[in-house]
């Protein structure tokens, strides 16, 4: 809820039922670009390294040609297996097969575009005040600093579930990071219950996006696999009449469907395995990798996370509740709301300054 | 009572800064959606202990709601993964409707329990989940001594 937006400072303020006073100090910042009709949408101002499409609906990655790379490898294979073999196999097996076919690719093309396009769980950069905030508890924490003293790094240690977790704090977005989070550097972003970033989907992997990787990598190997095996069966089923070599010549996008299904099922069919594991046993890949939970580290050392049970972990991963984006790309920035820390300067107004420009 | 400032430097130097405070996340149960129910030393004066644990204890509440896994979670979830996920094009999920009640209730709770008290809360969804931001509103005719802390007069939204 914002106060009353007073720039004009001729104006009387408005009288309410509590004494709300606009303490803005922006008007001292305001420069004459702020003032004009045009209003940015919160996705043009946003902080992170990340692209828009489509007025914020569409939020990726800055780099995104191997996404684009995993979309043509996809849409070649499965159009030259319809478009080749699928006519052989529906006049001469069933027509099932292009069907189920058919639902698979849907089904993998959705997943791969919902987990490319959708905001992977990022948190939004802390206000200024939020900031000041934690600066104070953690100045109070540490206790004073002589000029040349270099500060102790930031932690503070939680009890979850019988566990001592380290919560970090990330001098980028000046929060302290929520369990499971972790800072993207590619993306410049923190992210919830943060597994990794993965080029072939050009976006991170988090928590609001996660299932939709796991679907698109399962979907995906199903796919593989059903390409290859169906192409194998057509160009056998084939040479059984013609001959194999004729057989090639007749359908020669086999040949390269064959490879690709191939090289891919390797790495595709062992990626779903892998991430099947850390979804049973309620993991992240972060997590796995630095071995956080590993028993090596020590023992006693358990997953908090985990509900000791792999069915309700599977459960929870995939069927949970969907949370919202947090960075409500399409809202419209008030003109007069101070910006949260950026690299760059938003709209005028320098948060760092404000809030400094106010301690007493 | 409308009083006319003439400039808000002016505004600045009365009694009437905002102050804000804010209630930190409680990560003891997991990465759940739930906030301390510690009660602030700075709203000392300002409001009763009874009602702030009250509203935060109810908010937690409705973020448990939300982030539950059950039955009908499961349904949403199967269903959406059918319709691969367009299902949510029509259709509100569980989450959202959660967050409209929450939305509701503390726009009630500021009406009747907080703004008679020159308090406001900040929706904690508009400050990532991260926290609940209250702010803390000067009474014009008081003395000049801001509650809680004075090092920190921090700028207002």
């Amino acid at each position: 809820m914002t106060g009353n937006m007073h720039l004009g400072v001729e104006e009387p303020i408005r009288e309410c039922q509590y004494n709300q006073i606009c303490t803005h100090n922006s008007s001292t910042m305001d420069t004459p670009h702020t003032k004009k009709k045009k209003i940015k949408r919160k996705w043009q101002v946003f902080p992170g390294r990340n692209k828009f499409y489509c007025n914020g609906r569409i939020m990726m990655a800055k780099q995104t040609g191997v996404f684009y790379l995993t979309v043509v490898l996809i849409l070649v294979t499965s159009g030259l297996f319809f478009a080749f073999d699928c006519p052989f196999l529906a006049s001469n097996l069933t027509p099932a097969i292009p069907a189920i076919g058919g639902v698979l690719f849907i089904f993998v093309m959705g997943m791969l575009l919902r987990a490319s396009f959708s905001d992977p769980g990022v948190l939004p950069r802390a206000t200024p005040e939020e900031a000041a905030d934690i600066e104070r508890q953690i100045d109070t924490a540490n206790g004073p600093s002589g000029p040349g003293y270099r500060p102790p790094p930031r932690t503070r240690e939680v009890l979850i579930n019988g566990q001592t977790v380290k919560l970090k704090y990330c001098f980028t977005c000046k929060i302290f990071r929520p369990p499971r989070a972790s800072h993207c550097s590619l993306c410049d972003n923190c992210v919830e219950r943060f597994d990794h970033h993965c080029p072939w989907v050009g976006n991170c992997v988090g928590r609001r996006n996660y299932r939709f990787f796991y679907l698109f990598i399962l979907s995906l190997s199903l796919l593989t696999i059903f390409i290859f095996a169906f192409v194998i069966t057509h160009v056998i089923l084939r040479s059984n009449r013609t001959g194999f070599l004729s057989a090639l010549k007749d359908s020669p996008a086999s040949v390269l469907e064959v490879v690709v299904c191939f090289f891919s099922i390797w790495s595709i069919v062992g990626l779903s395995g892998f991430h099947t594991y850390l979804i049973s046993s309620n993991q992240t890949t972060n997590e796995d990798i630095k071995g956080s939970w590993s028993s090596k580290r020590g023992k006693g050392n358990y997953n908090p996370y985990s509900y000791g049970n792999l069915i309700t972990n599977c459960c929870a991963a995939l069927c949970g509740p969907l949370p919202p984006s947090l960075i409500d790309r399409r809202g419209f920035v008030q003109p007069d709301t101070p910006q949260p820390v950026a690299q760059t300067n938003g709209t005028g107004a320098c948060p760092s300054n404000q809030v400094q420009s106010h301690m007493t | 009572m409308a009083t006319e400032f003439h400039n808000l430097q002016e505004l600045r130097h009365s009694a009437s800064l905002a102050n804000k405070v804010f209630i930190q996340r409680d990560y003891t149960d997991g990465t759940v959606c739930k906030f301390q129910t510690k009660f602030p030393s700075e709203l000392d004066s300002r409001i009763e202990r009874t009602l702030f644990e009250d509203t935060v204890k109810t908010l937690n509440n409705y973020y448990a709601e939300a982030e539950k896994i059950g039955g009908q979670s499961y349904l949403e979830g199967c269903l959406a993964c059918l319709t691969v996920y367009l299902i949510f094009l029509c259709i509100e999920t569980r989450y959202e409707k959660v967050l409209k009640k929450i939305s509701r209730y503390i726009q009630e709770q500021n009406e009747k329990v907080y703004a008679p008290r020159g308090l406001l809360i900040t929706d904690p969804i508009e400050r990532g989940m991260r926290v609940i931001e209250i702010s803390v509103y000067e009474d014009r005719g008081s003395s000049a001594s801001s509650s809680g802390s004075s090092t920190t007069s921090s700028s207002g939204r």
